[in-house]
């Protein structure tokens, strides 16, 4: 009777997983299949013409580099710099424990609720207007608990004996930090950035108002400096505003590729995962 | 005239309300094995990491009294924690390799205090692990992590590991207790090596242990030093019959 209810129980577990594999499955097939026809080296290069009445994303593939990369930049040091500081500077208390639950809240907040704050705050208050700088900034804010709470929970996991050991050597607090306990805690922080790579990608809302649209290419060397105070749509908000406009070809065809972009990025930090976990 | 290496002076601690040591008067013989001995929960460490600073790094702790190294008073203003604990080096109960090669465990020390060569690093680790007689059994995989050794390689290379700063003083608490006896028996016999050329304070559980290795033994009991002397005297004449007790098995 036992045997029968587990075999039952097992069956049903088996159930859910292949389900929860089929759906992925099936969603990734259905978007590359749909997609890809529209993938072509035309589309990839080029950017939208509508005297010509073709399309084309190069622009958009541009931006979402430049987002990903600016919004680490500022998100990663700010992250890991805070997760250093509570969890191994800062004294347990009141202090810290506010800072835990501001991190936490932020992280349920909509994202939209972040677009408008960075457009009212960076965009107008600080006069970046709508450009990628203001999106980086905004995206950023969005990313940091990510970052903070993967890098402390990492930094937790770090026996308290390397650290005693270090220092009875004669290590400095921040020599041992850098030594010891950054490498060790270092596939807990790639999973952090892994994350905020995935919310960069696939986020629209927060930068409909903050970055904008803009789908041009730079036409000069310094333009692509200048491109940062210029309005940049990223692909998944070329996707939004191509469904909006019922374009759901270019839709796809967007889909597809920023799919392939996640896979490629997920595969990237798996290898430097495995890479810094080998001791 | 030979002054301890080690002179503790009315030394007191407290941790919040706990007053975990009481007014503590020592002098640690310098190149001799000193035993701290007494039930658990009564100093012995939080002597151990007075000496040290390690003490330092809990929250809420009060350190009065004076404790002096070579006459230099550890607590005073020149003191720089760093250069102390180059020269007063510690081993943990449980071997504490860091996550990284045997070789970069050794190397741990040195590149903290200064730039050193590949080839000067070399010398230093060969020479630290022959120390800790442990150089032929990790000869050959110098480079592979340090955490695939067993329990007992562990803690001798932790022991190596201190001792490539070149310390003066090496603290050790309870440095077998993790340990199965073959190991234990390798770590006693490394003891009474090294301190021709270090001063070694070692805590230990095992009064076997504390007759088989020092030379002086102290007896600690609920922070306070209750008997002090060599360790011959102290076992077969202790003065104090609460030494007596707890040698003979009594309590603890
Ligand atoms: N980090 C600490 N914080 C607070 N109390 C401590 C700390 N370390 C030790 N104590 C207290 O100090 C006393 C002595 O402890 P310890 O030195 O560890 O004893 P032993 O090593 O002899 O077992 C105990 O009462 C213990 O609870
Ligand atoms: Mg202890």
């Amino acid at each position: 009777m036992r045997r029968l209810k587990d075999d039952m129980l097992l069956c049903l577990i088996y159930l859910a997983a292949f389900a929860a594999e089929f759906l992925l499955i099936g969603i990734l097939g259905y978007v590359f299949v749909k997609g890809f026809p529209q993938v072509s080296w035309h589309f990839l290069t080029s950017v939208t013409s509508v005297l010509q009445g073709t399309a084309g994303i190069a622009g958009n593939i541009v931006n979402t580099l430049y987002m990903v990369i600016l919004t680490l930049l500022i998100a990663v040091p700010l992250g890991i710099g805070s997760a250093i500081y509570l969890n191994e500077y800062a004294r347990p208390g009141k202090i810290v424990g506010l800072i835990a639950f501001t991190t936490e809240t932020l992280s349920g907040i909509p994202s939209i609720l972040f677009g408008l704050f960075g457009m009212v705050f960076f965009g107008s208050a600080l006069g970046l207007g709508y450009s990628i700088l203001t999106g980086a900034f905004t995206l950023a804010l969005m990313v940091l608990p990510l970052i903070t709470r993967n890098t402390q929970e990492a930094l937790k996991t770090v026996p308290e004996a390397y650290r005693s050991g270090a220092l009875s050597m004669g290590a400095g607090r921040w020599h041992m930090i850098r030594t010891i306990l950054l490498p060790a805690a270092m596939p807990g922080i790639l999973t952090g950035i892994l994350l905020a790579v995935g919310r960069i990608l696939g986020e629209s809302a927060a930068l409909l108002f903050t970055a904008g649209s803009g789908y041009f290419l730079p036409r000069s060397f310094g333009g692509w400096f200048r491109k940062l105070l210029e309005s940049g749509g990223t692909l998944s908000v070329q996707l939004y505003l191509s469904m909006s406009k019922a374009q759901y070809s270019v839709a796809f065809g967007i889909a597809a590729v920023l799919l392939c972009m996640v896979l490629g990025i997920n595969l990237l930090l798996r290898i430097l995962a495995k890479k810094w976990d080998v001791v | 005239m030979t002054q301890g290496k080690v002179i503790t002076k009315k030394l007191n601690i407290y941790y919040g309300s706990n007053h975990a040591l009481k007014d503590v008067d020592i002098s640690i013989r310098r190149n001799v094995v000193t035993a701290l001995i007494g039930p658990s929960g009564c100093g012995k460490s939080t002597f151990l990491k007075t000496i040290n600073r390690m003490n330092d790094l809990v929250d809420n702790v009060r350190i009065e009294g004076k404790v002096y190294l070579d006459g230099a008073d550890i607590y005073g203003r020149g003191m720089d924690v760093t250069r102390l604990r180059k020269r007063v080096g510690m081993v943990f109960q449980q071997p504490n390799p860091f996550p990284m090669s045997i070789y970069d465990n050794i190397a741990y020390g040195p590149r903290i205090h200064e730039r050193k060569s590949k080839a000067q690093l070399d010398e230093i680790v060969e020479r630290s692990l022959r120390q800790a007689a442990i150089w032929e059994e990790v000869r050959e995989g110098l480079y592979q992590s340090a955490l695939r050794l067993s329990g007992g390689q562990k803690q001798r290379l932790c022991i190596a590991r201190a001792l490539a700063v070149e310390p003066e003083v090496l603290l050790m608490d309870e440095p077998t207790s993790a340990l199965d006896p073959v190991s234990t028996l390798k770590v006693e016999e490394l003891l009474c090596h090294l301190k021709k050329s270090y001063t070694i304070v070692v805590v230990t559980h095992n009064m076997q242990q504390a007759a088989r290795v020092s030379d002086d033994t102290a007896f600690f009991l609920a922070g306070e030093v209750v008997e002090y002397d060599t360790t011959a005297r102290l076992f077969s004449h202790p003065t104090d019959k609460r030494t007596r007790a707890y040698i003979s098995g009594k309590f603890g």
